[in-house]
Protein backbone atom coordinates (compact mmCIF):
# COMPACT_ATOMS: atom_id res chain seq x y z
CA UNK A 1 0.00 0.00 0.00
CA UNK A 2 2.45 2.47 -0.98
CA UNK A 3 2.01 5.26 -3.97
CA UNK A 4 4.04 3.71 -7.03
CA UNK A 5 6.72 6.36 -8.37
CA UNK A 6 6.15 7.09 -11.69
CA UNK A 7 7.73 6.79 -15.39
CA UNK A 8 6.73 9.32 -17.67
CA UNK A 9 8.21 9.77 -21.49
CA UNK A 10 7.70 12.98 -23.24
CA UNK A 11 7.21 13.29 -26.57
CA UNK A 12 7.09 16.75 -28.50
CA UNK A 13 5.01 16.90 -31.20
CA UNK A 14 3.99 19.25 -33.76
CA UNK A 15 1.18 19.35 -36.59
CA UNK A 16 0.13 15.80 -35.68
CA UNK A 17 3.31 14.07 -35.98
CA UNK A 18 6.43 13.36 -33.61
CA UNK A 19 8.74 15.86 -33.71
CA UNK A 20 12.71 15.23 -32.69
CA UNK A 21 14.65 12.72 -33.20
CA UNK A 22 12.72 9.30 -32.45
CA UNK A 23 14.27 5.78 -33.44
CA UNK A 24 11.98 2.93 -32.94
CA UNK A 25 12.37 -0.50 -34.91
CA UNK A 26 9.18 -2.25 -35.61
CA UNK A 27 7.06 0.43 -35.49
CA UNK A 28 5.24 0.92 -38.96
CA UNK A 29 4.81 4.83 -38.17
CA UNK A 30 7.28 5.71 -36.02
CA UNK A 31 5.65 9.04 -35.92
CA UNK A 32 2.82 8.77 -35.29
CA UNK A 33 1.97 9.94 -31.43
CA UNK A 34 -0.78 7.81 -30.83
CA UNK A 35 1.17 4.76 -32.14
CA UNK A 36 4.18 5.91 -29.78
CA UNK A 37 1.88 6.38 -26.63
CA UNK A 38 0.76 2.76 -27.26
CA UNK A 39 4.04 1.53 -27.42
CA UNK A 40 5.16 3.04 -23.73
CA UNK A 41 1.60 2.19 -22.35
CA UNK A 42 2.31 -1.58 -23.18
CA UNK A 43 6.06 -0.77 -21.49
CA UNK A 44 4.74 0.35 -18.81
CA UNK A 45 4.56 4.26 -18.52
CA UNK A 46 2.90 5.52 -15.91
CA UNK A 47 1.34 8.42 -17.80
CA UNK A 48 2.42 10.12 -21.28
CA UNK A 49 3.07 14.05 -22.12
CA UNK A 50 2.90 15.57 -24.98
CA UNK A 51 5.06 18.99 -25.22
CA UNK A 52 3.17 20.82 -28.39
CA UNK A 53 6.22 22.90 -30.32
CA UNK A 54 3.91 24.02 -32.99
CA UNK A 55 4.61 26.93 -34.81
CA UNK A 56 1.73 28.03 -36.12
CA UNK A 57 -2.32 27.68 -35.07
CA UNK A 58 -2.90 25.09 -37.91
CA UNK A 59 -0.48 22.82 -36.36
CA UNK A 60 -1.73 23.68 -33.24
CA UNK A 61 -5.30 22.31 -33.94
CA UNK A 62 -3.77 19.21 -35.09
CA UNK A 63 -2.75 18.71 -31.67
CA UNK A 64 -6.43 18.14 -29.99
CA UNK A 65 -7.12 15.49 -32.57
CA UNK A 66 -3.72 13.68 -31.59
CA UNK A 67 -4.76 14.17 -28.01
CA UNK A 68 -8.42 13.10 -28.64
CA UNK A 69 -6.92 10.09 -30.62
CA UNK A 70 -4.79 8.96 -27.85
CA UNK A 71 -7.36 9.08 -25.02
CA UNK A 72 -9.66 6.54 -27.14
CA UNK A 73 -6.85 4.16 -27.11
CA UNK A 74 -4.36 4.93 -24.05
CA UNK A 75 -5.88 4.54 -20.65
CA UNK A 76 -3.66 5.84 -18.70
CA UNK A 77 -3.12 9.80 -18.08
CA UNK A 78 -2.06 11.97 -20.63
CA UNK A 79 -0.75 15.46 -19.99
CA UNK A 80 -0.37 17.96 -22.40
CA UNK A 81 1.94 21.45 -22.69
CA UNK A 82 2.87 24.23 -25.11
CA UNK A 83 1.09 27.26 -26.14
CA UNK A 84 -1.15 27.02 -22.93
CA UNK A 85 -1.92 30.95 -22.24
CA UNK A 86 -5.63 31.03 -21.15
CA UNK A 87 -8.60 29.04 -19.45
CA UNK A 88 -9.83 28.58 -22.96
CA UNK A 89 -7.05 26.70 -24.06
CA UNK A 90 -6.77 24.60 -21.34
CA UNK A 91 -10.84 23.65 -21.98
CA UNK A 92 -10.18 22.76 -25.31
CA UNK A 93 -7.58 20.59 -24.30
CA UNK A 94 -8.91 18.99 -21.12
CA UNK A 95 -12.56 18.23 -23.62
CA UNK A 96 -10.33 16.72 -26.74
CA UNK A 97 -9.21 14.25 -23.60
CA UNK A 98 -6.11 15.61 -22.05
CA UNK A 99 -6.05 14.80 -17.92
CA UNK A 100 -3.30 17.67 -17.18
CA UNK A 101 -1.77 20.82 -19.11
CA UNK A 102 1.44 22.01 -18.28
CA UNK A 103 2.19 25.37 -18.63
CA UNK A 104 5.58 27.53 -18.01
CA UNK A 105 6.27 30.82 -20.03
CA UNK A 106 2.79 31.88 -20.55
CA UNK A 107 2.83 31.53 -16.31
CA UNK A 108 5.98 33.85 -15.60
CA UNK A 109 4.84 36.80 -18.31
CA UNK A 110 1.28 36.54 -16.07
CA UNK A 111 1.18 34.45 -12.92
CA UNK A 112 -2.20 35.13 -12.72
CA UNK A 113 -3.08 32.64 -15.25
CA UNK A 114 -2.41 29.57 -12.40
CA UNK A 115 -5.06 31.03 -10.45
CA UNK A 116 -7.62 31.41 -13.30
CA UNK A 117 -6.86 27.53 -14.11
CA UNK A 118 -6.75 26.10 -10.83
CA UNK A 119 -9.82 28.10 -9.79
CA UNK A 120 -11.84 26.83 -12.75
CA UNK A 121 -10.55 23.33 -13.32
CA UNK A 122 -8.86 22.32 -9.71
CA UNK A 123 -5.11 22.48 -8.99
CA UNK A 124 -5.24 18.64 -10.03
CA UNK A 125 -4.95 19.75 -14.05
CA UNK A 126 -2.20 22.12 -13.84
CA UNK A 127 1.62 21.26 -13.70
CA UNK A 128 4.03 24.08 -13.74
CA UNK A 129 7.11 23.52 -15.97
CA UNK A 130 10.09 25.53 -14.52
CA UNK A 131 13.27 25.29 -16.72
CA UNK A 132 16.12 26.17 -13.89
CA UNK A 133 19.64 26.18 -14.05
CA UNK A 134 22.44 27.80 -11.13
CA UNK A 135 22.96 30.77 -10.73
CA UNK A 136 23.70 33.84 -8.47
CA UNK A 137 20.33 34.48 -7.11
CA UNK A 138 19.23 34.10 -3.39
CA UNK A 139 18.43 30.52 -3.39
CA UNK A 140 21.41 29.58 -6.11
CA UNK A 141 18.72 28.64 -9.31
CA UNK A 142 17.23 31.11 -11.69
CA UNK A 143 14.01 30.58 -14.27
CA UNK A 144 15.13 30.41 -17.36
CA UNK A 145 13.34 30.62 -21.00
CA UNK A 146 13.63 29.53 -24.45
CA UNK A 147 15.12 26.98 -23.42
CA UNK A 148 17.68 27.96 -21.44
CA UNK A 149 19.16 30.71 -23.43
CA UNK A 150 17.49 33.74 -21.67
CA UNK A 151 17.05 34.59 -17.93
CA UNK A 152 13.74 35.56 -16.51
CA UNK A 153 15.27 37.20 -14.14
CA UNK A 154 13.24 35.08 -11.69
CA UNK A 155 14.77 32.53 -8.49
CA UNK A 156 13.72 29.49 -9.37
CA UNK A 157 12.57 28.55 -5.36
CA UNK A 158 10.52 31.87 -5.65
CA UNK A 159 8.60 31.28 -8.44
CA UNK A 160 8.14 27.61 -7.12
CA UNK A 161 6.34 29.15 -4.05
CA UNK A 162 4.45 31.77 -5.27
CA UNK A 163 3.03 29.43 -8.16
CA UNK A 164 2.33 26.54 -5.10
CA UNK A 165 0.60 29.54 -2.81
CA UNK A 166 -1.48 30.47 -6.91
CA UNK A 167 -2.79 26.54 -7.21
CA UNK A 168 -0.22 24.34 -8.60
CA UNK A 169 -0.86 20.64 -8.93
CA UNK A 170 2.65 19.76 -9.56
CA UNK A 171 6.01 20.44 -10.53
CA UNK A 172 7.84 19.55 -13.68
CA UNK A 173 11.50 20.41 -13.07
CA UNK A 174 13.72 20.45 -15.62
CA UNK A 175 17.50 21.32 -14.81
CA UNK A 176 18.84 23.63 -17.85
CA UNK A 177 22.28 22.01 -16.55
CA UNK A 178 21.80 19.03 -16.70
CA UNK A 179 19.44 18.35 -19.84
CA UNK A 180 21.25 16.88 -22.44
CA UNK A 181 24.36 15.57 -20.37
CA UNK A 182 23.18 12.24 -20.25
CA UNK A 183 25.79 12.61 -17.05
CA UNK A 184 22.59 12.54 -14.40
CA UNK A 185 19.35 14.47 -12.86
CA UNK A 186 20.32 17.21 -11.03
CA UNK A 187 19.92 15.98 -7.51
CA UNK A 188 20.99 18.79 -5.42
CA UNK A 189 18.23 20.87 -7.18
CA UNK A 190 15.64 17.90 -6.77
CA UNK A 191 16.54 18.08 -2.93
CA UNK A 192 16.21 22.09 -2.55
CA UNK A 193 12.50 21.94 -4.64
CA UNK A 194 11.49 18.78 -2.47
CA UNK A 195 12.52 20.48 0.75
CA UNK A 196 9.71 23.66 -0.37
CA UNK A 197 7.15 22.12 -2.09
CA UNK A 198 3.86 20.06 -0.62
CA UNK A 199 2.89 19.42 -4.30
CA UNK A 200 4.45 16.54 -6.39
CA UNK A 201 8.19 17.11 -8.02
CA UNK A 202 8.77 15.34 -11.31
CA UNK A 203 12.38 15.61 -12.38
CA UNK A 204 13.56 16.08 -15.96
CA UNK A 205 16.79 16.86 -17.47
CA UNK A 206 20.12 14.64 -17.97
CA UNK A 207 19.35 10.63 -17.43
CA UNK A 208 21.79 8.59 -19.36
CA UNK A 209 21.62 5.27 -17.53
CA UNK A 210 19.42 2.94 -15.67
CA UNK A 211 20.96 3.74 -12.14
CA UNK A 212 20.26 7.60 -12.61
CA UNK A 213 16.41 7.73 -11.98
CA UNK A 214 16.53 6.02 -9.15
CA UNK A 215 19.30 8.67 -7.78
CA UNK A 216 16.66 11.06 -9.10
CA UNK A 217 13.32 9.33 -6.79
CA UNK A 218 16.17 9.31 -3.65
CA UNK A 219 16.70 12.95 -3.98
CA UNK A 220 12.55 13.57 -3.40
CA UNK A 221 11.31 13.31 -6.91
CA UNK A 222 7.59 12.01 -7.21
CA UNK A 223 8.38 11.00 -10.76
CA UNK A 224 10.83 11.22 -13.54
CA UNK A 225 10.05 12.19 -17.12
CA UNK A 226 12.51 11.77 -19.95
CA UNK A 227 12.62 11.98 -24.03
CA UNK A 228 15.34 11.07 -26.04
CA UNK A 229 16.99 7.96 -24.02
CA UNK A 230 13.19 6.44 -24.18
CA UNK A 231 13.00 7.20 -27.93
CA UNK A 232 16.58 6.18 -29.00
CA UNK A 233 15.85 2.96 -27.04
CA UNK A 234 18.80 3.33 -25.19
CA UNK A 235 16.82 3.15 -21.88
CA UNK A 236 13.53 0.57 -21.45
CA UNK A 237 10.66 1.48 -19.21
CA UNK A 238 10.49 -1.95 -18.23
CA UNK A 239 14.29 -2.01 -16.89
CA UNK A 240 14.43 0.63 -14.94
CA UNK A 241 11.32 -0.51 -13.48
CA UNK A 242 12.88 -4.05 -12.86
CA UNK A 243 16.08 -1.74 -11.13
CA UNK A 244 13.94 -0.11 -9.08
CA UNK A 245 11.81 -3.26 -7.85
CA UNK A 246 15.13 -4.81 -6.78
CA UNK A 247 16.13 -1.48 -4.88
CA UNK A 248 12.64 -1.40 -2.94
CA UNK A 249 11.11 1.64 -4.63
CA UNK A 250 7.28 1.22 -5.07
CA UNK A 251 6.43 0.51 -8.77
CA UNK A 252 3.36 -0.34 -10.63
CA UNK A 253 3.57 -3.98 -12.23
CA UNK B 1 -26.85 0.73 -22.73
CA UNK B 2 -24.55 3.19 -20.39
CA UNK B 3 -25.00 6.78 -19.91
CA UNK B 4 -22.18 8.53 -18.78
CA UNK B 5 -23.84 12.32 -17.08
CA UNK B 6 -22.76 15.29 -19.04
CA UNK B 7 -22.82 17.96 -16.52
CA UNK B 8 -19.34 19.80 -18.00
CA UNK B 9 -16.88 18.66 -15.65
CA UNK B 10 -13.71 17.04 -17.17
CA UNK B 11 -12.57 14.58 -19.64
CA UNK B 12 -15.58 12.69 -20.32
CA UNK B 13 -14.00 11.06 -24.04
CA UNK B 14 -11.61 8.66 -22.09
CA UNK B 15 -14.50 7.48 -19.74
CA UNK B 16 -16.88 7.16 -22.81
CA UNK B 17 -14.05 5.11 -24.86
CA UNK B 18 -13.73 3.01 -21.32
CA UNK B 19 -17.02 2.09 -20.63
CA UNK B 20 -17.69 2.03 -25.01
CA UNK B 21 -14.74 -1.39 -24.73
CA UNK B 22 -17.39 -2.81 -22.40
CA UNK B 23 -21.16 -1.91 -23.47
CA UNK B 24 -20.80 -0.31 -26.73
CA UNK B 25 -23.81 0.94 -26.03
CA UNK B 26 -22.27 3.86 -24.33
CA UNK B 27 -23.93 7.12 -24.19
CA UNK B 28 -22.58 10.82 -23.20
CA UNK B 29 -25.60 13.15 -22.23
CA UNK B 30 -28.08 14.79 -19.45
CA UNK B 31 -30.78 13.69 -20.70
CA UNK B 32 -33.23 12.74 -17.92
CA UNK B 33 -35.15 9.99 -19.66
CA UNK B 34 -31.65 8.30 -21.00
CA UNK B 35 -29.89 8.92 -17.89
CA UNK B 36 -33.23 7.28 -16.27
CA UNK B 37 -33.63 4.42 -18.47
CA UNK B 38 -29.68 3.64 -19.24
CA UNK B 39 -28.51 -0.26 -17.31
CA UNK B 40 -25.96 1.89 -15.57
CA UNK B 41 -25.58 5.59 -14.92
CA UNK B 42 -21.86 7.12 -14.84
CA UNK B 43 -21.12 10.22 -12.91
CA UNK B 44 -18.04 11.63 -13.38
CA UNK B 45 -16.36 14.24 -11.60
CA UNK B 46 -12.84 16.58 -11.81
CA UNK B 47 -11.83 19.93 -9.82
CA UNK B 48 -13.32 21.09 -6.60
CA UNK B 49 -16.12 19.56 -4.66
CA UNK B 50 -18.10 22.90 -4.65
CA UNK B 51 -17.88 23.82 -8.84
CA UNK B 52 -18.71 20.28 -9.38
CA UNK B 53 -22.10 20.37 -7.16
CA UNK B 54 -22.58 23.93 -8.62
CA UNK B 55 -22.63 22.44 -12.11
CA UNK B 56 -24.28 19.21 -11.43
CA UNK B 57 -27.44 21.54 -9.99
CA UNK B 58 -27.34 23.34 -12.95
CA UNK B 59 -26.67 20.66 -15.55
CA UNK B 60 -30.19 19.01 -13.66
CA UNK B 61 -27.96 16.04 -12.57
CA UNK B 62 -29.20 16.02 -8.71
CA UNK B 63 -32.54 15.30 -9.83
CA UNK B 64 -31.18 12.53 -12.09
CA UNK B 65 -28.96 10.90 -9.67
CA UNK B 66 -32.08 10.93 -6.84
CA UNK B 67 -33.78 9.56 -9.19
CA UNK B 68 -32.11 6.56 -9.83
CA UNK B 69 -31.03 6.18 -6.48
CA UNK B 70 -34.62 6.50 -5.48
CA UNK B 71 -35.15 3.55 -8.20
CA UNK B 72 -32.44 1.43 -7.31
CA UNK B 73 -30.90 1.61 -10.66
CA UNK B 74 -27.26 1.27 -10.94
CA UNK B 75 -25.08 3.82 -10.57
CA UNK B 76 -21.00 4.91 -10.47
CA UNK B 77 -19.26 7.78 -9.36
CA UNK B 78 -15.95 8.24 -10.47
CA UNK B 79 -13.41 10.59 -8.11
CA UNK B 80 -15.26 13.67 -7.40
CA UNK B 81 -18.49 11.77 -8.41
CA UNK B 82 -17.86 9.93 -5.96
CA UNK B 83 -17.52 12.72 -3.51
CA UNK B 84 -20.20 14.35 -4.03
CA UNK B 85 -22.41 11.39 -3.42
CA UNK B 86 -21.57 12.40 0.66
CA UNK B 87 -23.00 14.44 2.99
CA UNK B 88 -20.82 16.89 2.32
CA UNK B 89 -17.11 18.40 1.92
CA UNK B 90 -14.61 20.51 3.87
CA UNK B 91 -12.64 21.40 0.44
CA UNK B 92 -13.13 25.69 0.40
CA UNK B 93 -15.26 26.07 2.98
CA UNK B 94 -18.25 23.28 4.12
CA UNK B 95 -20.30 22.42 0.89
CA UNK B 96 -23.20 19.88 0.97
CA UNK B 97 -23.36 17.04 -0.94
CA UNK B 98 -26.03 14.65 -2.04
CA UNK B 99 -26.00 12.57 1.06
CA UNK B 100 -27.00 9.44 -0.76
CA UNK B 101 -23.83 8.05 1.80
CA UNK B 102 -23.70 8.96 5.31
CA UNK B 103 -20.18 10.81 5.47
CA UNK B 104 -17.59 13.56 5.43
CA UNK B 105 -14.83 14.22 2.50
CA UNK B 106 -12.23 15.61 4.48
CA UNK B 107 -8.49 16.48 3.28
CA UNK B 108 -5.89 13.70 3.37
CA UNK B 109 -3.66 13.56 6.17
CA UNK B 110 -0.42 14.05 4.02
CA UNK B 111 3.04 15.98 3.33
CA UNK B 112 2.78 16.16 -0.73
CA UNK B 113 -0.91 16.97 -1.87
CA UNK B 114 -2.70 16.13 -4.17
CA UNK B 115 -2.23 12.30 -3.87
CA UNK B 116 -1.11 11.97 -7.54
CA UNK B 117 -0.02 8.87 -9.27
CA UNK B 118 -0.90 4.79 -8.87
CA UNK B 119 -1.51 3.30 -5.66
CA UNK B 120 -2.72 -0.14 -4.46
CA UNK B 121 -6.54 -0.57 -2.89
CA UNK B 122 -7.56 -3.16 -0.19
CA UNK B 123 -10.47 -4.96 -1.81
CA UNK B 124 -13.35 -5.55 0.44
CA UNK B 125 -14.27 -9.07 1.20
CA UNK B 126 -16.33 -10.54 -1.59
CA UNK B 127 -16.73 -7.12 -3.67
CA UNK B 128 -17.72 -7.54 -6.95
CA UNK B 129 -16.13 -4.60 -8.64
CA UNK B 130 -12.87 -5.52 -7.73
CA UNK B 131 -13.16 -9.29 -8.40
CA UNK B 132 -10.05 -10.67 -9.74
CA UNK B 133 -8.03 -7.70 -9.52
CA UNK B 134 -5.98 -8.58 -5.70
CA UNK B 135 -3.29 -6.30 -5.36
CA UNK B 136 -3.54 -3.96 -8.19
CA UNK B 137 -2.37 -0.76 -8.93
CA UNK B 138 -5.19 2.23 -9.64
CA UNK B 139 -4.56 6.01 -10.92
CA UNK B 140 -5.32 8.42 -8.46
CA UNK B 141 -5.42 12.17 -8.31
CA UNK B 142 -7.20 14.32 -5.60
CA UNK B 143 -6.35 15.64 -2.00
CA UNK B 144 -9.53 15.27 -0.63
CA UNK B 145 -11.51 11.87 0.29
CA UNK B 146 -14.09 9.97 2.65
CA UNK B 147 -12.57 8.32 5.72
CA UNK B 148 -14.85 6.25 7.35
CA UNK B 149 -16.92 2.54 6.55
CA UNK B 150 -19.98 3.51 4.80
CA UNK B 151 -22.51 1.32 6.57
CA UNK B 152 -23.97 -1.74 5.02
CA UNK B 153 -21.46 -1.48 2.17
CA UNK B 154 -18.53 -3.29 0.94
CA UNK B 155 -15.45 -0.52 1.65
CA UNK B 156 -12.54 -1.16 0.09
CA UNK B 157 -9.44 0.89 0.87
CA UNK B 158 -6.00 3.34 -0.13
CA UNK B 159 -3.36 4.50 2.23
CA UNK B 160 -1.46 7.79 1.34
CA UNK B 161 -0.51 9.24 4.52
CA UNK B 162 -3.75 7.78 6.19
CA UNK B 163 -6.12 5.23 5.16
CA UNK B 164 -9.35 6.41 3.39
CA UNK B 165 -11.85 5.13 1.27
CA UNK B 166 -11.02 4.07 -2.14
CA UNK B 167 -14.50 2.83 -3.16
CA UNK B 168 -17.69 1.53 -1.74
CA UNK B 169 -20.34 -0.68 -3.42
CA UNK B 170 -23.51 -0.05 -1.77
CA UNK B 171 -26.70 -1.66 -3.33
CA UNK B 172 -26.61 -0.41 -6.52
CA UNK B 173 -24.07 2.72 -5.95
CA UNK B 174 -20.96 2.05 -6.79
CA UNK B 175 -18.11 4.49 -6.62
CA UNK B 176 -14.26 4.95 -6.83
CA UNK B 177 -11.96 7.85 -5.46
CA UNK B 178 -9.30 6.73 -8.03
CA UNK B 179 -10.09 6.72 -12.23
CA UNK B 180 -10.78 3.18 -13.61
CA UNK B 181 -10.82 5.11 -16.78
CA UNK B 182 -7.29 6.00 -16.70
CA UNK B 183 -6.10 2.83 -14.90
CA UNK B 184 -4.94 0.81 -17.68
CA UNK B 185 -5.65 -2.68 -18.10
CA UNK B 186 -7.13 -3.19 -13.78
CA UNK B 187 -9.59 -0.55 -14.64
CA UNK B 188 -10.88 -2.02 -17.69
CA UNK B 189 -11.36 -4.49 -15.80
CA UNK B 190 -13.45 -2.84 -13.37
CA UNK B 191 -15.15 -1.33 -15.35
CA UNK B 192 -16.08 -4.73 -17.11
CA UNK B 193 -16.93 -6.09 -13.76
CA UNK B 194 -19.53 -3.05 -12.92
CA UNK B 195 -20.90 -3.42 -16.48
CA UNK B 196 -21.36 -7.31 -16.59
CA UNK B 197 -23.24 -6.79 -13.12
CA UNK B 198 -25.73 -4.65 -14.88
Amino acid sequence: MTLAKRIIPCLDVAGGRVVKGVNFLNLKDAGDPVELAKRYGQEGADEITFLDISASVEERTTTLEIVSRTAEQVFIPLTVGGGIRTTQDVDRLLRAGADKVSINTAAIARPQLINEISDRFGNQVLVLSVDARRAGTKSGYEVTTHGGRESADLDALVWIEEAIERGIGEILLNSMDADGTKEGFDLPMIEDVRAISRVPVIASGGAGVIGDFAKAIESGADAVLAASVFHFGEIKISDIKAAWREQGIAVRD
Amino acid sequence: MIAILDYGSGNLRSAARAFELADSQTVVTNDPDICAEADGLVVPGVGAFAACMQQLIAAGGKEIIDARVKASKPLFGICVGMQILFSQSSEKGQTGGLNILAGEVTEIAAPVLPHIGWNTVVAARESKLFAGLTDSYFYFVHSYAAKGAVANAKNSYANYGEVFLAAVERDNVVATQFHPEKSGDAGARLISNWVQSL
